[in-house]
C-alpha cells in the first residue's frame, strides 16, 4: 500500500530534523520575545510538533494548507523559510507578510500556505473555498485544514463539515486536540469529547491518532490523504496532543498542574522519537549532533536575516488595504 | 435591429442580465447562495440561471452564511471569481466574521500576496412590511470598513453594469440592491455598456439645494425634487452610487454650488453614512454653506411591521421636500 511509511534512514532523519527545527525556532522566539524584539501574542507549538511534521510528509507541493494562530509548526514543516518567518515575527519588511501579519498570520503564496488565522474556526470555511477552487479548475490537490479542538465549538466548524461532505471536497481536517482551549479543558467544553464521532455525524470518515507519535501521525495522514485523493471526499483526523507551554505568553496557567505538564513532557514527540531511534540503533549520536548543529546554524542565520531586515516605511501603511491588482 | 424604442426592463432583470453576462464571459465566475438555483432566488434574480449554467456554477448553498461566504473568500484568493448572494443584509451578519475578519484582512495581513476578488450581492432596505429582521439598511456599516467596496445601484443602468465593474475590481465588493427597486421598470440607456464605480452621479442638476442620497432613496428624492421645482426651488440630486470609497469631490462640488444640503438615507441617523457625509462637508466646504446641513433618515427604531408605522419610519417625499424648502426659504 502506498500509504505505508517508508522508514528509511534519510526519512527518519528528516522528520526528526523537522521537529527539532520547530522546537528550536520557537525557543529562539521566546528569547526574542523576552528581549522585546517579538511583540504581541506568541502562541507556542511546543509539544505538538509531531502533528504538523507528520501531516506535511503526506502532502505534495500542489496541496494547500490553512492553519491557525499557532502555525509556526505548520509553516516550518511545510518548508517556508525560517528567515522570512522570523523576520515576520519581528515585524520586518523582509518577513513573509512584510510585517503586517505577525506570528498569528503567516501567509506564503509559493507554498500554498493560506494563513494563520487568529479567529478560532475562521479558517475552516476558507478551506472549503480553496478546495472548491481546485475542483472547479480541475487541479488535483488536497487542502489540509488545521484547527484546535476549541474550533469545534464554533458554528463554522459544523457548517464547514456539512458542506465539505455535501459538496465532496478534498479536505483533510486536522483537529489538533491539545486538550485545552486557552484555560478550558476539553471535558469542560464538550458534551461529547469524541471528535471523530462528531465528524461522523456529517458522514465524514475519520480516525484518532496519537499526536505525540510522529510515525503514527504520518502513517495516518498518508492513509487519510490517499483516501481523500481516491474518493474526493473529506477526511477527519483527530491528533491527540499536548502543549507543554502556556497558551500564550500572557498565560499564567492557573488551570492545570505542573505535575500534569511534566507527565506529558515525558511523552514529548521529540524525546520519544529520538529515544526510539537511539534505543533501536537507528541513529548514531553524531547524526543527532549533526542535525542539532545544522538547525542551530539555520536559526542563527534566520535571526541574522530578520535583524538585518528593514522596516516597512510608514508611508506604506495603507498599501494593500485595497488592492490595485490581483497577484498571480 | 428594430427601429422601435428600447424595451423597458425591470431592475431585477437588469441584475440577472449582468449575472448572465458575467457567467458567459468568464469561466471562473460561479454563483453561490441560498435558494439561488432550484428556487430561482428569493427575489427571483437568479431564476433560470441554473437551467442555463448547471449546478456547478449556480451553486445552491444550505443555510450557512458564514461557511459559504468563507468558501467564496477561499475560492477568490485562489483564482476563482465567485459571486455570492446573501438573501438580505440582515443575514449577512451571520457572515460578518468572514467578511470583516477574513475577506478584508487577508490582502493586508498577507502583505499583498493575496487579493480577494469576491462579489457579494444582498438585498437591503424596508418598505415590504416584513418587519425588523428583514428590513434594515446596514450598507453604511459596511462602508465603515477599509478594504471593502460598497456599491448601491439605484438605476437600471447601474443594476445592469455595476456587477461587471465589481468583477474587475480586485477587492471584496458588496452590492446592495434595495428591495423596493426590483420591480421598478426602466430603459437601459442606449449605447451604455459599462459604468464606473468610482464616481457619484448628478441625476438632476439644480442650483438651490443639494439632495444627496443613494440606492432606494433616489426615486423618492427625485420625486421630492419635482415637487420642489413646482415651487420654484431647483434641487440638485446627487446619487452617491458607491458608499465606499465615497466620492467626496462630487459631494463638495455640488454643495459648493448650491450652498445648501439635505442628506437622505434610509438607515438610522446615529453613526451613519449620512453623518460621515455631513462631516466631510463640514471639513471640506464649511465656508461655502449658507445654511445648516439637514438629514432625512430612517427613524431610530427596529423596523415595525404595520404599514403606517413602517411608512412613518422611512424617509418620505414630503419630509425631503419640507427639509429642502426650509433650508432655501427658512420659515
Ligand atoms: C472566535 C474567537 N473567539 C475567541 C478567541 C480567543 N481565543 C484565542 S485562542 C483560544 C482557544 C482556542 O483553543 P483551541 O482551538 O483548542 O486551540 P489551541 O489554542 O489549543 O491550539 C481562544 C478562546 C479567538 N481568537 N477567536
Amino acid at each position: 500500500m502506498t500509504e505505508k511509511v517508508h522508514l528509511d534512514h534519510a526519512h527518519l532523519l528528516r522528520i526528526l530534523e523537522a521537529m527539532i527545527r520547530i522546537r528550536r525556532f520557537e525557543a529562539k522566539c521566546v528569547e526574542l520575545y523576552q528581549a522585546q524584539k517579538i511583540l504581541g501574542f506568541l502562541h507556542l507549538y511546543d509539544g505538538e510538533e509531531a502533528v504538523s511534521v507528520g501531516i506535511m510528509e503526506a502532502l505534495t507541493p500542489q496541496d494547500s494548507i490553512i492553519a491557525t494562530y499557532r502555525e509556526h509548526g505548520q509553516a516550518l514543516a511545510r518548508g517556508v523559510d525560517a528567515g522570512c518567518l522570523m523576520a515576520e515575527m519581528m515585524g520586518k519588511l523582509n518577513g513573509c507578510c512584510r510585517g503586517r501579519g505577525g506570528s498569528m498570520h503567516f501567509f506564503d503564496r509559493a507554498h500554498r500556505f493560506y494563513g494563520g488565522n487568529a479567529i478560532v474556526g475562521g479558517g475552516l470555511p476558507l478551506a472549503l473555498g480553496v478546495a472548491l477552487s481546485d475542483e472547479l479548475s480541475k487541479r488535483a490537490a488536497v487542502t489540509a485544514c488545521f484547527f484546535g479542538e476549541g474550533a469545534v465549538d464554533e458554528g463554522e466548524f459544523h457548517e464547514t463539515l456539512n458542506l465539505a461532505k455535501l459538496w465532496r471536497l478534498p479536505i483533510l481536517f486536522v483537529c489538533e486536540n491539545n486538550l485545552y482551549s486557552m484555560g478550558t479543558a476539553v471535558e469542560r467544553a464538550e458534551a461529547d469529547t469524541d471528535f471523530v464521532h462528531k465528524a461522523s455525524g456529517y458522514r465524514i470518515e475519520g480516525e484518532r491518532v496519537d499526536g505525540m507519535d510522529v510515525v503514527a501521525v504520518e502513517s495516518a495522514a498518508r492513509r487519510a490523504v490517499e483516501r481523500v485523493r481516491a474518493t474526493s471526499d473529506p477526511y477527519f483526523l483527530e491528533c491527540r496532543t499536548y502543549r507543554f507551554r502556556a497558551h500564550s505568553m500572557f498565560d499564567a496557567q492557573l488551570y492545570r498542574s505542573k505535575e500534569e505538564i511534566e507527565a506529558w513532557r515525558k511523552k514529548g514527540p521529540i524525546l520519544r522519537f529520538q529515544g526510539w531511534l537511539e534505543s533501536n540503533h537507528l541513529i548514531r549520536p553524531e547524526e543527532v549532533q549533526a542535525i542539532e548543529t545544522k538547525v542551530e546554524a539555520e536559526i542563527a542565520a534566520a535571526v541574522v536575516f530578520a535583524e538585518a531586515g528593514a522596516l516597512e516605511s510608514v508611508a506604506e501603511v495603507e498599501r494593500f488595504v485595497t488592492m490595485t491588482e490581483i497577484p498571480t | 435591429m428594430s427601429e422601435s424604442a428600447p424595451l423597458a426592463i425591470t431592475y431585477r432583470e437588469a441584475c440577472k442580465q449582468a449575472l448572465r453576462q458575467a457567467l458567459v464571459e468568464d469561466s471562473r465566475v460561479f454563483l453561490m447562495g441560498e435558494d439561488i438555483g432550484r428556487y430561482g432566488g428569493c427575489y427571483a434574480v437568479t431564476k433560470g440561471l441554473l437551467e442555463e449554467f448547471g449546478d456547478e456554477r449556480i451553486r445552491d448553498a444550505p443555510l450557512s452564511e458564514s461557511a459559504f461566504v468563507g468558501a467564496g473568500i477561499g475560492a477568490a484568493m485562489t483564482g476563482m471569481r465567485p459571486i455570492i448572494e446573501i438573501m438580505t443584509v440582515n443575514f449577512s451578519l451571520l457572515a460578518l466574521d468572514q467578511i470583516v475578519n477574513s475577506a478584508v484582512t487577508i490582502p493586508y495581513m498577507s502583505g499583498g500576496q493575496f487579493a480577494v476578488p469576491l462579489v457579494i450581492r444582498m438585498a437591503t432596505g424596508g418598505g415590504r412590511r416584513v418587519a425588523a429582521q428583514h428590513s434594515h439598511s446596514l450598507e453604511g456599516w459596511y462602508a465603515h470598513i477599509p478594504g471593502l467596496r460598497v456599491l448601491t445601484p439605484a438605476t437600471i443602468d447601474d443594476a445592469r453594469y455595476m456587477l461587471l465593474a465589481a468583477l474587475v475590481e480586485p477587492n471584496p465588493t458588496l452590492i446592495f440592491e434595495h428591495v423596493m427597486l426590483y420591480n421598478m421598470e426602466g430603459v437601459l440607456t442606449p449605447g451604455v455598456t459599462s459604468v464606473d464605480i468610482d464616481h457619484a452621479a448628478i441625476r438632476r442638476p439644480g442650483r438651490d439645494v443639494s439632495l444627496i442620497t443613494y440606492g432606494g432613496g433616489l426615486f423618492k428624492t427625485l420625486d421630492a425634487a419635482e415637487t420642489l421645482a413646482k415651487e420654484g426651488i431647483e434641487a440638485e440630486v446627487l446619487d452617491l452610487r458607491t458608499l465606499r470609497p465615497l466620492d467626496s469631490d462630487a459631494i463638495l462640488a455640488s454643495v459648493s454650488k448650491t450652498r445648501r444640503c439635505v442628506i437622505i438615507d434610509e438607515a438610522w441617523r446615529s453613526g451613519s453614512i449620512s453623518a460621515e457625509i455631513g462631516m466631510r462637508i463640514v471639513e471640506g466646504a464649511f465656508f461655502e454653506l449658507d445654511a445648516p446641513l439637514r438629514r432625512v433618515c430612517g427613524r431610530e427604531v427596529p423596523m415595525p411591521y404595520a404599514a403606517h408605522l413602517e411608512d412613518a419610519c422611512l424617509p418620505q417625499r414630503d419630509a425631503i421636500v419640507a427639509a429642502a424648502r426650509d433650508l432655501v426659504r427658512p420659515t
